[in-house]
């Protein structure tokens, strides 16, 4: 073969091979977002074709009290949810490094809650935390406190969604920490050893810069990922009471769905993005070393 | 060292006990409600069944569709889980080794909806699935995961790990680029596969807001938007739902229970949940 046909003949090949997963991947994950954007300007119920109507959803975006209140909860979210993972992770982690007897049984009690669905979990939550005959409120009697409402209490409601997609990702953090604590070079603990550190200096001084790269990656993630909250609230609160729980992914399912209002549900979309992104962009800057865990 | 510890056991275990206790409770108390009665289900403070009601799990497999519901979501599951498998194993091999034109700017923009947020695409998605008529059908949910960007570059990561000797010595032989890949590299990647599939069987085992927005018909329901309308009807039966919710968890527990180095290597690969 010439080398020109055997151009040909891989280019042929390449796409060959490449195009059923490209073609649905673009068709499926790259054209909707052009597309969100399009809807975005247009006032649309989904169904029928939509009306251009400018920038009126992102008028009617900056105007809406509704808006910025589930903006707000979910920063409340994020601001909870991710520094008390990360927290709760790390030492639980250092601990599951050690050889100690049954840590594997330890290992699979973290990491089971990561395979149940959020409906199980959700499920799971309402019984436990039901303010009749719940677990919780059980054990909170039990010690002579009064009982909670939990789900159902408008200044509690959030908190427990809270604790319970903890409960949901600590495992995930587990793992991740595990892997990054597996990777610290063993000489180099002996070596801080030898220089007559203890062990609770080697962790902060050796341990913990070392694993930064992981605390980087597991920001990102459990932030891109608690942005986008939804599940759990709809299993369990369905937005309420009194719109506790209603965060910014809910209140775009609700203005999609319920108010079929498609063309600013799509621009909350839009909003939701941008702040991923930017989000995201900072930590990459700050954090370079990040892509090491996502390529593993 | 095993001596000396089994002599002085760890100090740790007054905290991992616990803490172990507490990740497992909300699990544990499931099966117990599960196998409860009515009654004994909702009396305070909650206890220990005294019996085992085996009939909770005959009620929720007879008064919901709860067997129709695992059932599309095992269809679901396993079409998406052969479609990565193949389509991801092809795409990944040609943008890891094949130099063909535009494969680097189709590699990126396969990476770049990595980032989006699945809100942002669900809106469309669900027009086009209308237009394609596949709305309210099985074909809804498998259509967009039937090949998926983080497969790709999975299966790309681990082909360019692979030495080049191997493929070239198969061509030399004569081997079609197809048979070469399927004869002789992806028995190597076997672990990275299985990784892949059970990577794609949770996500789409558990999915939940694209099956919420793209059926409606309890017939086609998959077993998590099942069990949501059935959790919204039956409330007070909590037992049934219960049994309902242990029967809809087997399969992941399985999963993970056998395949748990596969598992721990896909968290640690992708970030699930």
């Amino acid at each position: 073969m010439t080398p020109d046909r055997r151009k040909l003949a891989d280019h042929a090949a390449g796409w060959g091979f490449a195009a059923p997963a490209v073609i649905l991947i673009g068709a499926f994950g790259l054209v909707p977002v052009v597309w969100s954007f399009a809807l975005s300007f247009q006032r649309t119920d989904l169904t029928s074709p939509g009306t251009f109507i400018g920038g009126d959803n992102y008028a009617k975006l900056v105007a809406d009290p509704l808006f910025w209140d589930a903006a707000e909860r979910t920063l409340v979210y994020v601001a909870l949810f991710v520094p008390i993972t990360l927290v709760l992770a790390l030492p639980v982690a250092v601990m599951l490094n050690q050889k100690i007897r049954g840590v594997v049984l330890y290992r699979l009690a973290v990491s089971v809650p990561l395979v149940t669905s959020t409906v199980a979990t959700g499920i799971m939550f309402n019984w436990l935390a039901n303010p009749q005959f719940g677990l919780v409120n059980a054990a909170l009697d039990a010690v002579g406190l009064p009982k909670q409402g939990f789900f159902t209490d408008p200044g509690q409601a959030l908190y427990v969604v809270v604790a319970m997609t903890v409960w949901g990702w600590l495992g995930f953090a587990v793992i991740i920490y595990l892997a990054a604590l597996q990777n610290v070079p063993k000489d180099l603990l002996e070596a801080s050893a030898l220089d007559g550190c203890g062990r609770v200096r080697s962790f902060w001084h050796v341990e913990l810069p070392l694993v930064a790269p992981a605390t980087g990656f597991l920001v990102v993630w459990l932030t891109i990922n608690g942005l986008q909250l939804f599940d759990a609230v709809y299993v369990t609160t369905k937005g309420g009471p009194l719109r506790a729980t209603t965060v910014l992914v809910y209140h775009l399912y609700n203005e999609a769905f319920v108010s079929f209002d498609g063309g600013y549900a799509a621009a909350i979309g839009c909003a939701v993005f941008l702040v991923i992104g930017v989000f995201t962009l900072v930590q990459l800057r700050f954090n370079r070393r990040t892509s090491i865990y996502e390529a593993r | 060292m095993s001596t000396a510890r089994a002599r002085r056991p760890s100090a740790l275990h007054l905290v991992l006990l616990p803490l172990s206790a507490v990740m497992v409770t909300p699990l544990a108390w499931m099966l117990l409600v599960s196998v409860s009665t009515q009654a004994e289900s909702r009396r305070f403070p909650p206890g220990l069944p005294a019996g085992i009601e085996w009939e909770n799990y005959v009620a929720a497999l007879r008064d919901a569709p709860l067997g129709s519901w695992l059932f599309n979501s095992f269809v679901v599951s396993v079409v998406c889980v052969a479609g990565n498998l193949l389509l991801c194993s092809l795409a990944g091999y040609a943008f890891a080794r094949i130099r063909f034109i535009g494969s680097r700017l189709a590699f990126f923009l396969v990476l770049a909806t990595l980032m989006v947020p699945f809100q942002i695409v669900m809106l469309p998605l669900l027009i086009m699935m209308r237009s394609l008529g596949l709305v309210d059908t099985l074909g809804a949910l498998i259509a967009p995961n039937l090949a998926t960007a983080f497969g790709v570059f999975l299966m790309r990561q681990f082909f360019t790990t692979l030495p080049r000797e191997l493929e070239e010595a198969a061509r030399i032989d004569g081997a079609s680029r197809l048979r070469t890949l399927f004869g002789v590299l992806l028995p190597l990647m076997r672990p990275t596969l299985a990784t892949l599939a059970v990577l794609t069987f949770l996500q789409t085992w558990n999915d939940f807001l694209w099956p919420l927005i793209a059926v409606q018909s309890p017939g086609v329901m998959t077993v998590q938007i099942g069990l949501q309308s059935f959790q919204g009807a039956h409330t007070t039966n909590w037992p049934k739902l219960m049994a309902g919710t242990v029967l809809s968890q087997l399969p992941v527990l399985l999963v993970f229970f056998f395949a748990q180095r596969f598992f721990v290597r896909s968290v640690a690969a992708a970030g699930i949940k």
